[in-house]
């Protein structure tokens, strides 16, 4: 059933929190009626009502403690309770980011280990905590390169490389740093086009954007030409950090030749997504660029204290207000604590088994445009189904009646009907086995019984909204 | 023994293995060159969930919470009570570990929520629409300026001096790559009386915005009649950046006449952090909604006619238009969103005028307390709303490191602010802060300026 909006269940006179009284006398000087506001209109509810109101949404829901959970580049791994627990203590979340650093030792050691631990595992040992999600991290490193060629005086790097296959976020990034974008095209094995990457590197490029195993899944089979021919040029080579899960273990971003990347600490390092946020997008960076960080970041001091630091001048300055989403390197630094180097280097290797037992259990039904072993996720074509009128977004749609989310899909936009699966490490065998029997037992109603596929989801609360008339007509509040 | 979160055994790994037609995961991953694949980690030993717990307790330990000393520090970041619903309410995990709402069909508990947030915000604001919430107050200011820029196509944006430092900076930082000219005025002392330069002498035909903050940094309240008028009659707009739980009581955004909105949501039933994660506000008049960045959710219907939710208008974000996109944001801050619509529902009308007026009188006690203490001075920036500027007479540092040993959080340092404020603090208080702190706040100030020789 739907749940009525909050407007619908106010009631004149009822209150859902009583404040205590004033304990200190009126205000002598009351302020001048310029400086106030006429009426506030808010809903007048019970907090039982409250509580009710908001416990039936959440029930409209579907977690990643609801069921499986494959969206593709998303990375829907597991969040412990442990670190829920841990982000609450009001020794994490009741500190003010302005208090004298000796009140907030404990904070600072955090965040100064999990530099040093980000640092490590990414072989990129400059690092920034304080971009506020992946997108933000995108900014903060390309401002970053935008400062390293000014610093040198080469004021001709006009223009960004991203490959077609890339996030949105990549090219709207380059135009935010003033950067005009180039698409470099994929070749047939899904790797970045090396010939065409090759002529079109110049001494106007400043870097490329590059995401690393790629939206596709994949490894590039050049990798390291890759970096060798970018940086050939003089240009640097920025890193996607959103796929990182994949490379736990398995190489270090530093190594493939990556300068400077983000890390998503809400995909990779297990925090929870919260509906679209918050995440954390921390930047790490290769020494040669570490004067132009944001600041402040947490240095130790000789006497073994911590410290925030704004010393480089040839910072690029702040890209928020304090150091960063404070409560979510909490929960990515109690992860990293808990499995530790054992640990994380067994995720990689566990996600990209689970990625190919998925894709292959899966290839019989649905094309796959580029048969070779995937690492962390794979993508799947519904170019056979669309020959037979339906759509991937009805699969996906029907993928809901099984009781699962679905993948991501109609990305990456290289691939027809796309459907992007990433089941992470935290699945066991039978839960992907059960995603498997769900997407082959669709594959055979697109076939015997088209129409039902079409339908979907049809126990859900709502049906497929119309999202044309939302666009059309937008109606943004009550 | 330690947490991996990994739930398959040997013997379903070999199944696996098996089912693709390989030996072992290493063939999986020829294509990871030999020579950089399975690099060395050198992390700490792996921990037990007791082991974890136990470390970490003594790292939130060594910091000074608000649970435990009383608090006198806002300048960006308040301690306001957070009612218990909310708490339990955002354990709840359908809310917390879902993702963006991709499919709306399953998503329409974040979907509704985000709808009622942007509704409540924009009758608090006094706004026409608001987005799903931006990242935290500064980068929605940024961001503001941006939609400024886009929509008058000009390159010069104005901003008062009295706004706060660390959202100036971010605002640098974001014009300067775009090739904006960013201009401000200054704020002076002159005796007791700290002084903000006129802004309507340096509007002009090419600026895109002009912004304010109201309360502004400093805690100051002024009229902004004037300034609105002006930047309009110049055909720029206008932009202000206010706290929401001064809106309980103060003139909105929408009075005054901005044309956006900006403002750090922190205060509406989400916890200080340490600075983060926060919550960005940003509202503006409907017809600059196709210049807007973020997330819009808005109401329609499905093909039974019932209501439903869904992100929507996404012609203006990143992954549709790509380089041409408004921003390059591709989430918000759902879960702050949804503790603050959790806040303003509990709060009401009367809840939210009460916080305001809380906060109110007991800044203006703390006030006149702390003024009639020998060697303490409030400075004049005219009406206020929670925060005054104090001057002291030993450096604030030193205030709040004694303040400290009597387990009080003392005041933010203005020297950062600029030096004609040096030696002075920000000082702060809200619902939270009793009669018996802020009288303990007094007598412990005077005793530090008595030990220290006293009055300058």
């Amino acid at each position: 059933m739907t749940e009525p909006l909050l407007s619908e269940i106010s009631r004149p006179g009822r209150v859902g929190h009583h404040l205590p009284e004033s304990d200190v006398p009126t205000a002598k000087q009351p302020l001048p009626a310029c400086l106030l506001r006429e009426k506030l209109e808010l809903p007048e509810v019970s907090e039982n009502e409250v509580v009710r109101h908001f416990v039936h949404l959440s029930n409209l829901n579907y977690g990643l403690d609801t069921g499986f959970y494959p969206l593709g580049s998303c990375t829907m791994k597991y969040n412990p309770k442990v670190s829920e627990e841990i982000a609450r203590w009001p020794g994490f979340s009741a500190i003010h980011p302005y208090q004298p650093e000796e009140s907030v030792q404990g904070a600072l050691r955090l965040m100064f280990e999990l530099q040093q631990l980000l640092g490590e595992i990414s072989g990129l040992r400059s690092v920034s905590l304080q971009p506020a999600a992946g997108a933000h991290g995108e900014l903060t490193g390309m401002l970053m390169i935008r400062a390293y060629h000014e610093s040198r005086g080469d004021r001709k790097r006009t223009k960004v490389l991203i490959p077609d296959s890339a996030h949105g976020t990549n090219p709207a990034t380059a135009t935010m740093c003033g950067y005009s974008t180039v698409p470099v095209r994929s070749d047939a094995r899904g790797n970045v086009d090396l010939e065409a990457l090759r002529t079109l590197v110049d001494g106007e490029t400043a870097a490329l954007m590059l995401t690393m195993p790629n939206t596709l899944g994949l490894f590039d089979e050049n990798m390291l030409s890759i970096s060798e021919t970018v940086h050939g040029r003089g240009a640097l080579m920025y890193g996607d950090g959103a796929n990182l899960n994949a490379l736990l273990g398995v190489a270090k971003p530093g190594d493939l030749g990556f300068d400077v990347m983000h890390i998503n600490l809400h995909k990779t390092f297990a925090t929870p997504h919260g509906g679209g946020g918050p995440g954390a997008g921390p930047v790490v960076a290769r020494e040669t660029l570490a004067a132009f960080l944001p600041v402040p970041y947490v240095v130790k001091t000789a006497d073994g204290r911590y410290s925030l630091d704004c010393g480089e001048r040839d910072s690029i300055g702040q890209v928020r207000s304090f150091y960063g989403s404070f409560g979510v390197l909490v929960r990515a630094y109690a992860y990293i604590r808990a499995l530790g180097g054992q640990g994380l280097r067994k995720v990689g290797e566990n996600a990209i088994l689970n990625a190919n037992y998925l894709r292959t259990r899966l290839q019989g039904a649905y094309e796959v445009p580029y048969p070779r072993p995937c690492m962390h996720e794979f993508v799947l074509s519904g170019s056979r189904q669309k020959a037979l009128g339906v759509r991937t977004l009805d699969i996906a749609k029907r993928l809901i009646d099984y009781g699962f989310h679905p993948p991501t899909v109609y990305f990456p936009l290289i691939v027809e009907e796309a459907m992007m699966v990433e089941p992470t490490e935290t699945e066991s065998r039978e839960s992907l086995d059960a995603f498997a029997d769900a997407l082959l037992a669709i594959a055979r109603e697109v076939e015997e019984n088209p129409e039902v596929v079409k339908a979907a989801p049809t126990n859900t609360v709502v049906g497929r909204l119309d999202e044309t008339a939302a666009a059309r007509q937008p109606q943004l509040h009550w | 023994m330690y947490m991996d979160f990994i739930p398959n055994t040997d013997a379903d790994r070999q199944q696996m293995l098996q089912a693709i037609g390989v030996q072992t995961v290493d063939d999986l991953l020829k294509v990871v060159p030999e020579s950089v694949r399975h690099p060395s980690l050198k992390l700490p030993e792996p921990l037990t969930e007791m082991e974890l717990m136990s470390e970490l307790r003594a790292m939130a330990e060594q910091n000074a919470d608000a649970q435990h000393f009383a608090f006198f520090l806002g300048a960006g970041a308040y301690n306001h009570y957070v009612p218990a619903a909310i708490s339990q309410l955002l354990l709840r995990s359908e809310f917390y570990t879902a993702y963006t709402p991709y499919q709306p069909e399953i998503s329409q508990g974040t979907l509704q929520s985000a709808f009622e947030f942007q509704s409540m915000i924009c009758s608090l604001t006094g706004m026409e629409v608001t987005n799903s919430s931006m990242y935290d107050g500064a980068t929605a200011l940024a961001e503001a300026a941006l939609m400024a820029v886009a929509a008058t196509r000009r390159n010069r944006v104005v901003i008062s001096g009295s706004v706060n430092p660390e959202y100036r900076a971010v605002l640098n930082g974001y014009m300067q790559s775009r090739g904006v000219k960013v201009v401000a005025s200054s704020v002076t002392r002159e005796g007791d009386r700290i002084m903000e330069d006129a802004l309507e002498p340096i509007l002009d035909d090419q600026s895109a915005c002009c912004i304010v903050q109201q309360p502004n940094f400093l805690g100051g309240l002024s009229d902004l009649t004037a300034i609105a008028d002006r930047i309009h009659e110049v055909g720029g707009l206008f932009i202000i950046s206010s706290d929401p739980i001064s809106l309980g009581m103060l003139k909105t955004p929408g009075e005054w006449g901005a044309d956006i909105a900006v403002g750090e949501g922190q205060g509406l039933g989400n916890s200080m952090s340490f600075g983060g994660p926060y919550l960005g506000i940003l509202a503006c008049k409907e017809r600059l909604i196709r210049q807007m960045p973020g997330r819009l959710v808005g109401a329609t219907k499905d093909a039974k006619g019932r209501r439903g939710f869904v992100l929507t208008m996404q012609a203006r974000e990143q992954h549709i238009r790509r380089e041409k996109a408004t921003s390059n944001i591709c989430t918000s801050e759902q879960l702050l969103a949804l503790g603050a619509a959790i806040y303003m529902s509990l709060m009401g009308p009367v809840g939210m005028r009460k916080v305001a007026q809380l906060c109110y009188d007991k800044a203006h006690y703390a006030a006149a307390n702390v003024a009639a203490i020998a060697g303490y001075r409030l400075l004049d920036s005219g009406p206020y709303f929670n925060e005054f500027v104090l001057e002291c007479p030993l450096p604030p540092a030193e205030v709040n490191r004694e303040l400290l040993k009597r387990k009080m959080i003392g005041g933010y340092d203005l020297a950062a602010f600029g030096p004609s404020l040096n030696g002075c603090m920000l000082m702060c208080a809200t619902e939270n802060n009793s009669r018996g702190q802020i009288d303990g706040l007094a007598s412990a100030l005077g005793e530090i300026a008595a030990s220290r020789g006293g009055v300058k």
